[in-house]
C-alpha cells in the first residue's frame, strides 16, 4: 500500500500538484484552540489538516542548572501516543519523537523568546521550571510544525502559578501573570520530492519524500529572523534548494504567526 | 590602517583547526578510523554488511544502516553521564541521514551495516568529527559508496562569521551551523543550526561551512591513500 501511495504522490507532484489538491506553498487548514486542559498552566490543541496534537504546560519550582544559576528551565517533550498511528508503540520515546521535541525546543530556546533570567526566583536556589509536553493524538504528517504551533500557543496561554508560604506551588490558586514570551518562534517544514519543494507534508508525502528541511523563524523588531534548522530524510539537498526553502520559510513563518495574533 | 583579524586561538576566520585522520585503527571492526579536529577526537568502527539481529529489522530490498553516536564520560571537562540521552539519540539519527545517501544499500539486501562512533575528546563539532571518522571507517570496511562525505561547522562569534568554531567560541558564540556535504553531487546531507541570523547572512555561513567540508574531504582522501597506497614496484 505504502509503495503505491508514494509512487502516486511522486507522479502528481512532478507537475507541481499535490494529491490533496493543495498548491506547493500552502498549509492545510490550521485550527488553534487554547486553554483546553484545566489542570495545566497553559494548553493548546492544534489541528493541522487531520493531524491533531495537544500541548500542556506545567510550571513548577526547581533548582537551576549549575552553569546557569540565575536562569529558569524550559523543556519540550513529545509523546507519540500509540492511538495516533498504527506504527506507534508504547514505551520510551523513539528517535523520531525525540527529534520532534528537540527541533521544537531548539527554535524556542535559540530565539531567546523566553527570557529565562526572568524565570529566576532566587539565584542558585530556586527557579521556575517550564515543561511543555505535547501529545501527538492523530498523525497525518508534519508533526514538527503542529507541535511547534501547539507548544507556542500553550506557552502564550500560560499563567504562572502562585507560590504558598513554604515556597511551593499552590495548586488551589490560579495564577494571573502570563509567562514572559515574545517573538513567536515557529518551525516551518518543507519536503523535497523529486524536483519539487512543498510545505507542510502530509503523511503520504512524508513517506514519499527525498529530503526534509525545517527552518525556525521568529520576529524581532519587525523583521523575520532565523533561529534554527534541521535537515532530515534519506537524500541530500543542493545549496540552491536550501536557499529556496529558507526564503519560503521566512514568508510561511510570518503567515503562521498571524494565526496566533 | 590595516586591522588584523584573528580569533581567540589565533586562527583566521575561514580556517579550520588542525586535522588528523587515520584509517584502520582497530583490529576487530571490519573498518575503522580516527578523526581529529583540534581537540575534538572521535573514533569510528564499522561492522557489516552482516546478518540483522533482531530479525524483524531486516529489509528485503536493501541493507539497513544503523548508527550509534556515543560520548565517553571523560570527553568533557565535567564528567558526562554514560549511556544514551536525548542529545545522543538525535545525533545518531542525523548522522545516519548524513551517511545514508552515500551508501549503495540496495546492493546488500537483508543485511545490516553498523556504524559506531565514540567521541573520546569533545571540544565542539563532535557530530561533524564523528561523521568524518564514520565515512572513513565505512570506506575502510570496503562498503561501496558514491563518494565520501565531509562534515564541518561554521558559526558566528559576535558579528563575525567564522569556520569551525571551538572552545570559547562554542560556549559563548552566537550561532553554530554544522553541515555534511559530498562534493561529487554537491549535496548537503546534514544541516542543522542553532542561533539567530537572517536569510542573507545564513547563506554566507552555509557557504563557509561547505568550504570547510571541501578542505576536510581532501584530508580524508589522503588518509585513505596513506592506508591503501600501492607498494612500490619491485
Amino acid at each position: 500500500m505504502i509503495e503505491i501511495d508514494s509512487l502516486l504522490v511522486r507522479q502528481v507532484i512532478e507537475n507541481g500538484k499535490r494529491v490533496d489538491g493543495r498548491s506547493l506553498d500552502s498549509y492545510r487548514e490550521i485550527v488553534i484552540e487554547t486553554d483546553v486542559v484545566t489542570s495545566a498552566e497553559g494548553s493548546a490543541r492544534v489541528r493541522l489538516g487531520d493531524t491533531v496534537v495537544l500541548a500542556g504546560v506545567k510550571v513548577d519550582v526547581g533548582t537551576p542548572f549549575a552553569d546557569t544559576p540565575d536562569e529558569g528551565v524550559l523543556m519540550v517533550g513529545v509523546e507519540f501516543v500509540p492511538l495516533a498511528n498504527p506504527d506507534f508503540e508504547s514505551g520510551p520515546p523513539r528517535e523520531e519523537a525525540i527529534e520532534v521535541a528537540r527541533v521544537v525546543d531548539r527554535a524556542i530556546r535559540e530565539s531567546k523568546s523566553i527570557d529565562t533570567k526572568k524565570l529566576c526566583i532566587t539565584p542558585k536556589e530556586k527557579v521556575w521550571m517550564v515543561y511543555v509536553d505535547v501529545d501527538i493524538l492523530d498523525d497525518h504528517g508534519n508533526l514538527i510544525d503542529a507541535t511547534s504551533l501547539a507548544a507556542l500557543a500553550a506557552l502564550r496561554s500560560t499563567k504562572m502559578p502562585v507560590l504558598n508560604e513554604d515556597g511551593r506551588v499552590d495548586h488551589e490558586k490560579k495564577g494571573t501573570e502570563p509567562l514572559p514570551i515574545k517573538g513567536n518562534p515557529l518551525c516551518t517544514t518543507f519536503v523535497k520530492i523529486g524536483d519539487q519543494i512543498a510545505v507542510d507534508p502530509s503523511l503520504s508525502e512524508t513517506r514519499a519524500m527525498d529530503a526534509r528541511l525545517t527552518v525556525g523563524t521568529f520576529e524581532q523588531d519587525g523583521h523575520v529572523k532565523l533561529c534554527s534548522m534541521q535537515k532530515g530524510g534519506p537524500i541530500g539537498l543542493a545549496v540552491e534548494e536550501v536557499e529556496k526553502i529558507i526564503h519560503m520559510a521566512e514568508q510561511k513563518g510570518a503567515e503562521l504567526r498571524k494565526l496566533l495574533k | 590602517m590595516e586591522t588584523k583579524l584573528v580569533r581567540l586561538d589565533g586562527r583566521k576566520f575561514d580556517e579550520t583547526r588542525p586535522i588528523v585522520a587515520e584509517v584502520g585503527v582497530l583490529k576487530n571492526a571490519d573498518g575503522s578510523a580516527m578523526f581529529k579536529l583540534g581537540n575534538t577526537t572521535a573514533i569510528a568502527g564499522v561492522f557489516g554488511p552482516r546478518k540483522v539481529y533482531p530479525k524483524h529489522e531486516e529489509e528485503a530490498e536493501r541493507a539497513i544502516l544503523r548508527t550509534k553516536y556515543n560520548m565517553a564520560p571523560f570527553a568533557t571537562s565535567e564528567r558526562n553521564r554514560p549511556g544514551t540521552n536525548r542529545r545522543s539519540t538525535e545525533i545518531s539519527l542525523v548522522t545516519r541521514q548524513a551517511l545514508m545517501p552515500l551508501i549503495f544499500l540496495d546492493e546488500f539486501p537483508k543485511t545490516a551495516i553498523d556504524v559506531h562512533i565514540e567521541v573520546l575528546q569533545a571540544d565542539a563539532s563532535t557530530r561533524c568529527v564523528g561523521i568524518n571518522a564514520a565515512v572513513l571507517a565505512l570506506a575502510d570496511a570496503g562498503v561501496p559508496m558514491k563518494d565520501l562525505v565531509a562534515s564541518c561547522s561554521a558559526g558566528k562569534v559576535g558579528d563575525a562569521v567564522v569556520l569551525d568554531i571551538a572552545g570559547k567560541e562554542d560556549t559563548e558564540g552566537e550561532l553554530d551551523l554544522p553541515v555534511a556535504y559530498y562534493p561529487r553531487k554537491k549535496h548537503v546531507t546534514l544541516l542543522q543550526m542553532d542561533g539567530i541570523t537572517d536569510g542573507k547572512e545564513v547563506k554566507e555561513i552555509i557557504k563557509l561551512a561547505i568550504k570547510g567540508c571541501e578542505k576536510i574531504y581532501e584530508e580524508q582522501k589522503s588518509a585513505l591513500r596513506n592506508k591503501y597506497k600501492l607498494e612500490e614496484a619491485y
